[in-house]
């Protein structure tokens, strides 16, 4: 099989068999993602409808229990979570300018910025279990005993649970993509591999730029 | 049989190259592929063995229901059973049946590509799949469960049956769908053969394409939903627990927006089945191309907005019901369109009967009446006399069973010789298929009649002047069962000692017969290039393709 299309250079086993050129499998391998994305945006809209339907059925409840999250530990996440979707554009504008070290560093720094969210979180959650402002009929919170409160924090913990579980897949493929980042993989030839994770990472952000002002600021 | 003149032309230009299944003979060469037809091999085998064991429960159903009080089993396990009917025939089976198997076959050899865009994954969810039915079927061997495929809330949520394990199973068997449908998105955008553009691709490769926008919107819905279900199970969340404030009709709602639409990944792919076998049996080139094309995309787009019409008597406003009741008709226009295309394709075509062709007879009758009696429980005063019924038992089975089988059955003889190379006997072949078609009907009819009476479905008991249309029903169900045992029969007997078929034995023009049959292992030698439309038998090149010399 011929690839006259084929760039020089290029590491070992990037190009498949069956894509005639790299723009092709490119090309493939970001409809792939964007298409995964969307499943994601879908699994998390089930949750979402339901805290549509929730918090128009109980909206001073949702507002009583939303004043009772720690809205500082909230936005420091927030900002933590925007700058590691920035730390990881920077790994790819580096690995495109041919600097995979600098590209490697990024990907730590955001890694740590990711393990920081979820020590916020754990924090958040252990604040949480203390109170008893736990779901459905755990639900023992003394400071808000309105109906609907348990159904905030059933929502609560899923909502930032599931996002939580995202956080974790998020780290596991940042971690493969700096481990073949240190191999050399990527560079200014190739660097979909690369792009692609940054893109899931992005998503896992921008899920928590919904969650935050819907949980914490209403 | 004769060889046609391209049949000879293809078979002293092929080079002896090793098809696919000469090429590696090891149980790993098998479970460790990255071929799509491998692949699609293994998904075939499993959704029959699991068709298997969904019509064993089937039959034990059908066995109580002959006496109108307890007989043969009690009522839990016969709850049990109904449920596991349910989930096994959904899950395991139609929903992988023909996009799993047959898509992943065939898909990549109508577009003139060597793969599937990204086989690991391809692979990756066929493990899912394995994985998925294990877990299901463990919890199915641990007691099983009595909600009904559907999982209603409250119940599921509080039944001390083994719900959690199959709505696991569930989950995972989504994940391999949704794997499946991006699989060929991707691979549908981007590998087709050069001259293949969007207007010249084989109807199945669009009705495919339209499941698969399904399989991808909707299966992270019923994802969520379950795993809601399941944290509502192990911790008492209570989102659709009215006991805590939840409203099981969200569940409803929730569970619909996939359900509903997973009805067209079931018959989507069937209906594009059809599409191919009525031309290469007609002999004709496919009357109304454009139009049966765009109605499968129509199909895909308006099945999402039809789920309400599974909750008219659940509470939903009079407004939202007639809203969902007429959105939910145009699914039968789109449906007409393309049964009135597909008999267009055989009118004046030279009609060939071979067994694909008595199951496109039998698909044409079962998807009018189907789709007939579905508009008509589309119709909100109607529906509450017939809701939960046998009347709607009979509709859906004739939908999904009298369609979406009978094309799994004729796709199944039709790529037969594609994929092993060998011959199945028609005779058999065509009593099967007589059998199967009327004792469908013997099984189905009594149950409308049933259900138009008011006997409600799923329940243990019935009054006695139910006991002869049940009687009647029982011994259909016998008749198809009896069919689907005599082809399994043939067929494995013709993996080993049928004849070897020639490549093309239909003298089809449909885009997958470009190669070999069975295919070498990447499909084509060369990359071919595409000049004509799909089914053209108006001249007596080989389908397709003009080779660039």
């Amino acid at each position: 099989m011929s690839h006259e299309a084929e760039p020089l250079g290029l590491p070992e086993g990037i190009l498949a068999h069956h894509f005639s050129s790299l723009d092709r499998q490119n090309e493939a391998m970001r409809l792939g993602m964007w298409l995964f994305l969307a499943t994601e945006i879908l699994l998390f809209a089930g949750l979402f409808t339901g805290y549509a339907v929730y918090r128009f059925q109980f909206p001073l409840a949702f507002a009583e229990c939303s004043r009772h999250l720690n809205i500082a530990a909230g936005t420091v996440n927030t900002v933590v979570l925007i700058t590691s979707s920035f730390t990881v554009a920077l790994a790819i504008h580096f690995a495109r300018s041919d600097k995979p070290r600098a590209a490697a560093i990024c990907l730590v720094l955001t890694l740590l910025f990711a393990l920081g969210f979820l020590g916020i979180k754990a924090v958040e959650y252990t604040e949480h279990f203390h109170e008893h402002a736990l779901p459905g009929k755990y639900y023992a919170f003394e400071e808000v005993k309105i109906p609907g409160a348990a159904m905030f924090y059933s929502l609560y913990f899923l909502m930032t649970g599931l996002h939580g579980v995202h956080v974790v897949a998020g780290m596991s493929v940042l971690s493969y993509i700096l481990w073949r980042t240190l191999q050399g993989r990527y560079s200014s030839k190739y660097y979909t591999g690369l792009e692609l994770g940054g893109l899931y990472w992005h998503l896992v952000d921008l899920v928590w730029i919904f969650l935050y002002p819907l949980l914490y600021l209403i | 049989m004769r060889l046609s003149e391209a049949d000879s032309q293809a078979l002293a230009g092929a080079p002896p190259a090793p098809t696919y299944l000469e090429d590696g003979t090891t149980v790993m060469s098998w479970l460790n592929t990255r071929d799509h037809k491998r692949v699609g091999v293994m998904f075939l085998a499993s959704v029959i063995f699991f068709f298997l064991i969904g019509g064993v429960f089937a039959l034990l159903l059908r066995i109580k229901l002959l006496q109108p009080g307890p007989f043969f089993v009690d009522a839990i396990s016969y709850n049990r059973m109904f449920t596991l009917h349910g989930v096994v025939m959904i899950f395991l089976f139609l929903i992988p049946a023909i996009p799993s198997a047959f898509g992943n076959f065939v898909l990549p050899l109508m577009i003139g590509a060597r793969d599937v865009a990204f086989p690991r994954l391809n692979l990756g969810s066929f493990y899912l799949y394995v994985l998925g039915a294990a877990i299901a079927i463990w919890g199915m061997i641990h007691g099983g469960a009595d909600t009904g495929w559907t999982f209603y809330t409250p119940y599921s949520s509080t039944t001390p049956t083994q719900v959690l394990p199959i709505l696991l199973g569930a989950f995972i068997l989504g994940f391999s769908s949704i794997l499946t449908g991006l699989n060929f998105i991707v691979t549908v955008h981007t590998l087709r053969a050069p001259g293949l553009s969007w207007m010249r691709m084989p109807l199945f490769v669009w009705s495919t394409y339209a499941t698969s926008i399904i399989q991808i919107l909707a299966t992270p819905v019923l994802g969520i939903t379950l795993l809601i279900v399941s944290v509502e199970r192990v911790a008492g969340f209570g989102l659709f627990d009215p006991a805590r404030g939840g409203d099981p009709v969200l569940f409803q709602h929730m569970f619909w927006f996939y359900s509903h639409p997973a009805v067209y990944i079931m018959v989507l792919p069937a209906m594009g089945v059809i599409s191919e076998c009525v031309c290469a049996f007609s002999r004709k080139n496919p009357f109304g191309y454009k139009a049966i094309a765009y109605s499968s995309i129509g199909i895909a787009f308006v099945g999402f907005f039809t789920w309400g019409h599974h909750l008219f008597v659940a509470g939903q406003s009079t407004f939202d019901a007639g809203a969902f009741g007429i959105l939910s008709m145009f699914v039968g226009v789109f449906t007409a369109i393309k049964v009135f295309n597909w008999v267009g394709t055989m009118y004046r075509g030279a009609i060939s009967f071979r067994t694909p062709f008595a199951y496109i007879c039998g698909f044409l009758y079962f998807i009018v009446f189907g789709g007939m009696t579905g508009v008509a429980l589309a119709t909100t005063s109607l529906d509450i006399h017939w809701h939960d019924t046998y009347f709607v038992v009979a509709h859906f089975h004739f939908i999904m069973v009298g369609a979406s089988v009978m094309a799994f059955l004729a796709g199944l003889h039709y790529w037969f010789p594609k994929m092993f190379g060998r011959t199945y006997p028609e005779g058999w072949g065509l009593v099967a298929a007589s059998l199967i078609i009327l004792g469908f009907n013997a099984t189905f009819i009594p149950q409308f009649l049933l259900g138009n009476f008011g006997m409600p479905r799923r329940y243990y008991q019935y009054p006695e002047h139910f006991q002869a249309l049940n009687v009647a029903s029982t011994a259909g169900a016998t008749l198809l069962g009896f069919g689907f045992v005599i082809i399994f029969i043939y067929l494995v007997i013709a993996l080993k000692y049928g004849s070897r078929s020639v490549p093309n034995p239909w003298g089809s023009k449909g885009f997958e017969w470009m190669t070999a049959s069975p295919p070498p292992t990447h499909n084509f030698d060369e990359i071919p290039t595409i000049t004509q439309m799909p089914h053209d038998y108006r001249t007596h090149e080989p389908p397709g393709v003009i080779r660039v010399a």
